[in-house]
């Protein structure tokens, strides 16, 4: 706010002289065609014009410099939330490694009460190129780099949704790695993380689709790319689809999670995202509802 | 010292002996030409194409961006344009434009015949030509025009570890590496011509103390060259290294640092904006005086403030990098090198003010331009001042805010600046003035589209609109104000069409200008417009910042007073 202030104000008196003189001293029509009075300069107008500036200067300085110690070096909470973000092309992978639950796009974290702050601390690493976690109503955007562990925190103070998205452009699809953070309750966020850490549904007795689907997955090169928890299925490159029935959305934020778009997805990602790493299947239409029926169960 | 001149006038004449016949004698003689006129009136050229090519690909972009979700043209066409157009822009437009009117003005303005090294000259600019033509072969090379070629689609900063074999398959990225170091090894040759130029072939009289701004800050400028486009040039072929010989600068999987890219790249990247600005203040410091019809004010503080911007702007790097995360120290000293900047920067800009204070201020085109660069200046150079504040930064890097804010100096700034430069030179160049209506028609024009585009373009940045994206959501609240921002682009894109035809028509049917038609006070304008081959017929010889003040004031010469 300071430094809008600050600048404001120059702004207004620099402009506020450029006009006044470029109307005081217009050339008049009337005006006899002598030069007017050379001036070639002043020392002392020099100085001061020089030391002004640099006071600001200092002053500005000196104030960001707070800043920065102050967001950098907060010691942090003994309930703080930790949460280790890995930038993918295009997506995001969260790890909770306190709660032993993992996920994808949609970042869940509990609601800071300032009595008991409980912020949420990333970990921030990537596993191809520079990405960029920006979620503007949370906090400033911190990169995503392969080989080096960057740390923010968030601490929101409000329930609800914030989105955001990578702002480091990481190639074809940089636009639609999206980010949603679900800042809950936390009570609504600890019945989150109880499901999310059931295992995946195994029994599809009553639901011969799904079943059939399940099959389907599992013959297919699906499982090199997904990890869905207590199956064969253990791909690190792609979500994790453990519970992948309870998120909003999909491709990272791209379209609403409904059994269509699932459907369209696995069919023709390109058709939603296009450029986006994940292959079409190739599976015929029978196939397509089954696999659909079977990830549409995994809550 | 009539045989001298009758001698250089035989010469000329053997010179202009024609090889083969009209058209071809004048093709060979343009292609074969050492004269640093003709080179830098090719550059000039070279740079107006491509700025209208790059700015057709900044046409497409705000169409596609217009509205929310569109798809006027694909995401990999979209990122293509993006990177092609920042690379045009800064390499292909702002690069040559910038080292054209060096080339004509410099030695015209110190009394010398040529550049120290003509060869050298010649092989600059047709080296840096030919790594535009690399870039955009691009679009045609590989899959060819149908599939819009394999145009680099990395962005103009090309972050490690994008640029590795594996994200990038194919040439694409080849293009673009080999494109830079071509413009970057005719950078440096030109750099060192100017630095040569500068430092020996000054005319009788002519001190470094006596120069005109213009001159210093081409000196300063081609120092920065040296140090800030050597490591982006060495950056290319380690990168070519990486990708074809299996090193691992930049290869993260293999143990390699995108860091390293990152400081290699703004080591460049960051003083390349000086390089374009300072030849932009090297033009105001010319016209402002002259406009307002007094010397410029505090001449030695400005070449001091000029220096020191030099030596700062080598010292900000990272403040691309804010978001790195370099840690508290590093960014506190990023911080401070960048908001000292501004003190040099301002010293400037009160001189400026200072110089048309108390003057008799003549609104032609050219200072109209001037005006309007002192004022946009002003306004980049305080949102400048805002990102310096890192935790600003760590929440508007990277976002419309910034493309906003560095649109406002090369825009805002330079390219007013350099359309003040045409104007004001165009007399001197062709022998005949720019038409003055159409150049108010211009100047309007483009002024109303520059402020109904960038101005705006801050908005949707402050809410949280990253840069690069092809497409985004309705919902984010964007729409609208991106909607203004290419109707704004339109605006200019009208302004700069008055601006070709001026150029062409003027050079038929424009008024005759004569040897000084402004009434100043360089060098340049004590000669023939446009100048002979040999640039005067005998060398001048100065006592003064301004040796045309004093042969027309002998009353009241300016060498009383230094």
């Amino acid at each position: 706010m300071m430094v809008l202030a600050v600048t404001l104000g120059i702004f207004l008196v620099v402009a506020g002289l450029l006009f006044y003189a470029l109307i005081r001293y217009r050339h008049r029509p009337g005006d006899s065609n002598r030069e007017p009075a050379q001036v070639y300069g002043s020392n002392q107008i020099e100085l001061a014009w020089t030391v002004i500036p640099i006071l600001i200067v200092m002053m500005l300085f000196l104030t960001t410099t707070r800043v920065i110690l102050g967001t950098q070096a907060v010691p942090k909470p003994k309930d703080a939330l930790n949460v280790t973000v890995i930038g993918h092309q295009f997506w995001w992978e969260y790890r909770y490694p306190q709660l032993g639950v993992v996920t994808a796009n949609e970042l869940h974290v509990p609601v800071s009460d300032p009595a008991h702050p409980t912020p949420t601390y990333l970990e921030m690493s990537s596993a191809d190129v520079v990405h960029s976690f920006w979620v503007p109503r949370l906090a400033g955007k911190t990169d995503l780099i392969p080989n080096r562990v960057n740390t923010m925190w968030i601490d929101p103070a409000q329930s609800g949704l914030y989105l955001g998205q990578c702002a480091q452009y990481c190639g074809m699809q940089h636009a639609k790695m999206l980010i949603r953070v679900y800042a809950q309750s936390p009570a609504d966020f600890a019945a989150w993380v109880n499901q999310q850490k059931k295992p995946a549904r195994q029994n599809f007795a009553g639901d011969p689709a799904a079943a059939e689907g399940e099959a389907v997955f599992m013959h297919n090169a699906c499982i090199n790319c997904h990890t869905i928890g207590g199956t064969v299925s253990t791909g690190r490159f792609g979500p994790d689809l453990t519970h992948v029935a309870s998120r909003d959305t999909i491709a990272s934020g791209a379209v609403p999670n409904t059994p269509q778009n699932l459907r369209k997805w696995i069919d023709d990602p390109d058709s939603l995202k296009h450029g986006s790493l994940m292959p079409s299947m190739h599976l015929n239409a029978h196939d397509l509802n089954a696999v659909t029926a079977y990830l549409t169960q995994l809550r | 010292m009539s045989t001298t001149t009758h001698a250089v006038e035989e010469i000329a004449e053997t010179q202009a002996l024609p090889h083969g016949h009209p058209p071809l004698n004048v093709v060979y003689e343009w292609l074969t030409t050492c004269d640093h006129k003709k080179i830098g009136l090719m550059y000039i050229g070279y740079a107006l194409i491509f700025l209208l090519v790059a700015g057709v690909e900044a046409m497409l972009m705000r169409i596609q961006l217009a509205i929310p979700n569109n798809h006027f043209v694909s995401p990999q066409v979209f990122n293509q344009l993006f990177t092609m157009h920042g690379t045009t822009m800064v390499f292909f437009v702002g690069m040559p434009i910038l080292f054209g009117f060096g080339n004509y003005l410099v030695p015209l303005m110190i009394g010398a015949r040529d550049m120290a090294f003509p060869r050298l000259n010649a092989f600059s600019f047709w080296i840096s030509a030919f790594g535009g033509l690399l870039l955009y072969f691009s679009y045609v090379g590989a899959s060819g025009l149908y599939a819009a070629g394999s145009a680099p689609d990395v962005g103009w900063f090309a972050y490690a570890p994008l640029t590795a074999k594996v994200f990038s398959p194919g040439h694409s990225t080849d293009y673009w590496t080999l494109a830079i170091f071509l413009s970057g090894v005719g950078s440096i040759g030109t750099a060192l011509n100017f630095v040569s130029t500068i430092l020996c072939m000054r005319c009788k009289g002519m001190k470094m103390s006596r120069m005109p701004l213009l001159v210093w800050l081409y000196l300063v400028t081609s120092c920065l060259v040296f140090v800030a486009v050597s490591p982006l040039t060495a950056a290319q072929i380690m990168l070519t290294l990486d990708r074809y010989l299996g090193s691992h600068f930049f290869d993260t999987q293999a143990g390699g640092s995108a860091v390293l890219w990152m400081h290699f790249f703004w080591i460049f990247g960051h003083p390349e904006v000086y390089i374009l600005v300072l030849p932009a203040f090297a033009f105001v410091n010319e016209i402002i005086p002259v406009f307002s019809r007094k010397a410029i004010f505090g001449y030695p503080a400005m070449v001091a403030a000029s220096v020191g911007i030099g030596f700062v702007s080598l010292g900000v790097w990272a403040h691309h990098m804010f978001t790195v995360g370099l840690g508290a120290t590093a960014n506190s000293f990023f911080v401070f090198a960048t908001m000292v900047v501004s003190v040099p920067t301002g010293i400037k800009i009160f001189n400026w003010l200072a110089t048309i204070w108390g003057g008799k201020v003549i609104f032609a085109t050219p200072m109209m331009f001037c005006v309007g660069f002192l004022f946009q200046f002003l306004i980049a150079g305080l949102t400048g001042i805002m990102l310096s504040v890192a935790p600003f930064d760590w929440q508007l890097g990277n976002s419309y805010f910034v493309v906003a804010h560095f649109h406002y100096v090369l825009v805002g700034a330079i390219l007013f600046a350099l359309f003040g430069a045409f104007y004001y030179w165009y007399p001197k160049i062709t022998g005949r003035m720019l038409s003055e209506t159409l150049g108010k028609w211009h100047f309007w024009l483009f002024l109303i589209g520059f402020h109904l585009t960038f101005d705006f373009m801050h908005i949707p940045g402050l809410l949280g609109m990253p840069r690069r994206i092809y497409t985004y959501e309705a919902g984010r609240g964007w729409g609208g104000w991106n909607f203004l921002v290419g109707i704004g682009a339109v605006i200019q894109a009208i302004g700069l069409l008055v601006f070709v035809y001026n150029l062409v028509r003027s050079y038929f049917k424009g008024q005759e200008a004569g040897h000084d038609p402004w009434d100043a006070w360089t060098l340049e304008w004590s000669t023939a417009s446009p100048p002979p081959a040999y640039n005067f017929a005998v060398e001048p010889s100065v006592n003064s910042r301004r040796p045309l003040w004093d042969l027309k004031h002998p009353e009241d010469p300016d060498s009383d007073y230094e």
